[in-house]
């Protein structure tokens, strides 16, 4: 659409040392855009797609679209040589690699228990019963299933709600970081 | 290759031209340097690199926050509750209008308009300070109500009861808070490139520190673009 005014503005511009690109008209036209982007991600936020990914999955192809609007256009990278289009994917390209291998990664081991690294066990709220255990520091290592000292929940292998490595996995495996 | 082409007849010419002609050499253009274009794609190369390094420094963070939101997506979604909103969005649309006088400030330089330069760079520094304005009572209410990373997190209050919420305040924080730092930074940038445009320092034929000033001020635009959807509107 304005590519045509663009290439008047690039003809117009031959003489200066600069390629001249874009121009006001243009970069407004992004803004509007971009500024459309934003109430579409809002609102798409407020559908549900169905399926927990999906929603992510749309927002982040929303915020694509206006990266790659800003680097096209207020970035330069579309009337410039390749060395920095090329340097900039090269860059996204790693940032995926990193992603999925930090995600396969992930994903083939047990779930970690996240510890906030509070010594008291009772601070953090009834939740606190099933990861008693894990983070009192009291709780010998050789004992399994020892009462938790918080009282709050059961404390008993099995009967966790979160599952096993709660209950089954607390009196004789707790990782390193959570012990003090 | 064309490039190191072209610096070699520079050199020639320029060896020519040193006896004579050397009172005229313009003190912006550095002497390894054939044509000011060549100056300017070189500095932008540079640019571009430090902006790769900077994706990586912040994709450390996003990675982190992906798996950590696989893993507890209830804590997530419950702790986005916290978030306004509309102080969110508010903070994106400003950022945006922000990135837009930026690019304008560059049209504006590489046409020789020095007042809309200056006006546009004094619009994307006060788009700045109302983004960080903004950004204060954010954290202002957060740490009020003890919505804090990790051990500091202290919230007792409604939608409490779900575990693990820390994490997520600990991804707000950091990403937000180097986020915030790179926005001090542009704000001393463009101020120093402002202070130049007002001193007259750059035309059509110079006006590199502008043009890389907006590219990181881009970039800074290009991480919130992500941040918000990511820390907001999670459902």
């Amino acid at each position: 659409m304005a590519s045509l005014n663009t290439h008047a503005a690039h003809a117009q511009a031959h003489d200066h040392e600069h390629h001249i690109h874009g121009g006001p008209k243009l970069y407004a036209g992004i803004l509007g855009a971009l500024l459309f982007l934003t109430v579409v991600t809002v609102g798409a936020s407020m559908v549900d797609f169905g399926g927990g990914m999906i929603n992510v999955v749309i927002a982040m192809l929303i915020a694509s679209l206006k990266a790659s609007l800003v680097a096209l256009f207020f970035m330069h990278l579309r009337w410039e040589g390749k060395m920095n289009a090329i340097i900039f994917c090269s860059t996204l390209f790693f940032l995926g690699l990193f992603l999925i291998g930090c995600y396969t990664d992930n994903i083939s081991r047990p779930p970690l228990e996240p510890t906030n690294m509070k010594v008291a066990p009772a601070a953090a709220g009834p939740q606190q019963g099933p990861r008693g255990g894990q983070q009192a520091p009291s709780v010998g290592h050789g004992q399994p299933g020892a009462a938790s000292p918080s009282g709050g929940g059961p404390a008993i292998p099995g009967a966790s709600p979160e599952g096993s490595y709660g209950g089954a996995a607390t009196g004789t495996a707790p990782k390193p970081e959570t012990t003090h | 290759m064309n490039q190191s082409i072209t610096a070699n007849t520079h050199t020639d010419h320029h060896i020519d031209k040193q006896g004579e002609h050397h009172a005229e050499h313009d003190p912006r253009l550095q002497h390894h340097f054939a044509t000011f274009e060549q100056q300017f794609d070189a500095a932008k190369i540079g640019m571009w690199l430090f902006i790769a390094t900077e994706v990586l420094m912040f994709g450390g963070l996003f990675v982190g926050f992906a798996l950590q939101q696989a893993a507890h997506p209830e804590a997530f979604v419950a702790a986005h509750h916290h978030l306004d909103k509309n102080l969110g969005a508010l903070n994106t649309i400003v950022l945006l209008i922000s990135s837009f006088t930026a690019v304008m400030a560059v049209h504006s330089a590489a046409t020789n308009q020095r007042k809309k330069l200056i006006l546009n760079l004094v619009i994307t520094l006060i788009c700045a300070g109302i983004f960080l304005v903004v950004k204060y009572f954010e954290y202002e209410h957060k740490i009020h109500e003890g919505l804090l990373p990790g051990a500091y997190f202290s919230y007792k209050g409604h939608g409490s009861e779900v575990p693990n919420q820390f994490i997520f305040f600990s991804f707000y924080f950091m990403m937000t808070g180097l986020h915030g730092i790179h926005i001090l930074v542009g704000m001393g940038v463009i101020g120093w490139v402002l202070r130049r445009a007002i001193r007259g320092d750059f035309d059509s034929t110079y006006y590199t520190p502008v043009d890389l000033v907006a590219l990181y001020w881009h970039l800074v635009d290009l991480i919130w673009i992500y941040l918000f959807p990511l820390l907001y509107l999670i459902s």
